[in-house]
């Protein structure tokens, strides 16, 4: 059963918040991961990990530098899904 | 430069309290933080020792989610430890680059370290947290101080197994006389009641076996005593110069007046039985301090409850105070809190600044017959310190022949 767009972005907040105590509302489409939501490089890893886990798909780590925006983690996670 | 080192701010969390005043409260009323450890893997790995003094408040009460998961519990002890003793000492306007950290641990992240091999094992190397390494290195807790308060000049994490915190003292003084540095935040911190170090510990028959009765097992200098009981939590002593102190109108608890450190290289963990590194640390620190025996009244001794430690530390202060050492009142307080390994010498150092400030000596609990080799003064209820200028030592001693002692006395200007 594939996630929704909706869906992969509420779970993806829910993931950044118990990782950096980020309001799971301030996590929307348009933000940027280190501009607006100060995430560091270390934090990054742990989210993509537990994105992994929690939407069952594979974020290479050579794409992982390409993911500026939750939107893009976004529409990664909801085109890996297959 | 020669100037006095005072203590202006005191922080703890330990098995008695969850800060130094409830802590100081729980010691003067003889209360024990040694319980039976409720967790699953007690049983699920057969740890022959189910006892141990655990903080008596958790971390997670009083640190929030993010800095739980990104601290090991080492590390989050130290971090309120550390800032219970900061805001104490009324957060001191000071130049970044003029504060230093000296803050110890006797193991270091050991939790994390543990739980990153099993994550290791059972799901592979990506699962392994990226934080794994600055969360589990012994130098983490003394960091998470640094950053907190911005100390920029010079964070250090003295390591020597159980003589760590006292050791970290010592080292504090001589930063502050070098005239580098205007305040220090030292001490230390354990959080090593785990199935592995208690399995390890339990295998050297180090620890008390008394798993009927965890509240009676740290009983140094009694004659039933069988081992140390694990301890884990954190103290923090804000140490500062004299000068700076009195420039911005802190409160002074008591003056640090000196520390030392020696090494028996003797044996990897049985202290020298005639205690004669023991007794060159307590003698080079009097001499530091320009004290002569006689000006000791109190002593907060090492007295883990091993049956040959209490008996190596006694023939130390024998040796070197001779007669007067029965004019000393002497408090075993691991008796009360268990042996917090890296964190000992910090919590004792606050008992014995305590000690000063509050004019009594602490009680020793569990004391119901006393060992005849050990005929010292123990103080077993609250005891007055008289209305004179009062110099007490602390004592710690570590496996790898670790000696280290502080003297701090009365403040007078």
């Amino acid at each position: 059963m594939a996630f929704s767009q909706a869906e992969v972005l509420a779970g993806l907040a829910e993931i950044v918040n118990d990782e950096t105590g980020i309001a799971t509302e301030s996590v929307q489409l348009e933000k940027s991961f280190t501009d607006d939501l100060d995430i560091d490089s270390i934090s990054m890893m742990t989210i993509v990990v537990n994105a992994e886990d929690k939407f069952g798909v594979k974020i290479p780590d050579e794409e992982v530098k390409n993911l500026i925006t939750v939107g893009d983690a976004v529409n990664f996670i909801v085109s890996a899904q297959g | 430069m020669a100037g006095k080192i005072v203590v202006t701010g005191l922080g703890a969390t330990t098995p008695l309290g969850g800060d130094v005043e409830s802590t100081w409260k729980a010691l003067l009323a003889g209360e024990s933080g040694i319980s039976t450890l409720e967790q699953e893997w007690v049983a699920r790995y057969e740890i022959p020792v189910t006892f141990a003094g655990q903080a008596k408040v958790k971390a997670s009460e009083i640190l929030t989610p993010q800095e739980c998961k990104r601290l090991d519990p080492s590390s989050q002890f130290a971090l309120i430890a550390g800032r219970e003793a900061w805001a104490d000492a009324g957060a001191p306007e000071v130049a970044p680059e003029r504060l230093a950290v000296e803050f110890s641990t006797g193991i270091g992240g050991v939790w994390t370290l543990l739980d990153a091999f099993d994550t290791l094992k059972e799901r592979g190397p990506r699962r392994v947290l990226p934080m794994t390494v600055p969360m589990l290195m012994p130098n983490g807790p003394a960091v998470a101080i640094g950053m907190d308060i911005a100390a920029r000049g010079g964070v250090r994490t003295a390591v020597s197994a159980c003589a760590s915190s006292t050791e970290a003292l010592a080292n504090a003084i001589d930063r502050l006389r070098s005239g580098e540095i205007d305040v220090v935040v030292a001490g230390g911190s354990e959080a090593a009641i785990h199935p592995m170090p208690l399995a390890a510990f339990a295998a050297m028959h180090a620890l008390s076996k008394r798993n009927d009765n965890p509240a009676a097992a740290s009983r140094p200098y009694d004659t039933d005593r069988d081992g140390f009981v694990m301890g884990e939590g954190a103290g923090a002593i804000v140490l500062e110069t004299e000068e700076h102190a009195l420039a911005r109108g802190a409160k002074i608890y008591a003056e640090l007046v000196s520390g030392s450190v020696t090494s028996d290289a003797y044996h990897i963990t049985a202290p020298d039985p005639e205690g004669n590194g023991a007794a060159r640390a307590v003698v080079r620190a009097l001499e530091h301090g320009g004290l002569k025996t006689t000006d000791i009244v109190h002593i907060n001794a090492h007295a883990t409850s091993t049956p040959v430690g209490d008996i190596a530390e006694y023939n130390a202060l024998k040796r070197v105070f001779g007669d007067h050492l029965g004019k000393v009142a002497i408090s075993a307080t691991k008796s009360s809190t268990g042996h917090l390994l890296g964190g000992a010498g910090a919590i004792e150092a606050i008992f014995t600044v305590l000690a000063i400030h509050n004019r009594v000596a602490p009680p020793t609990i569990n004391l119901d017959n006393q060992d005849p080799e050990i005929p010292v003064d123990v103080v077993v209820t609250p005891r007055d310190l008289g209305s004179g200028p009062i110099v007490a030592m602390s004592n710690s001693f570590g496996f790898g022949g670790h000696n280290a002692v502080a003297i701090f006395r009365t403040y007078e200007k």
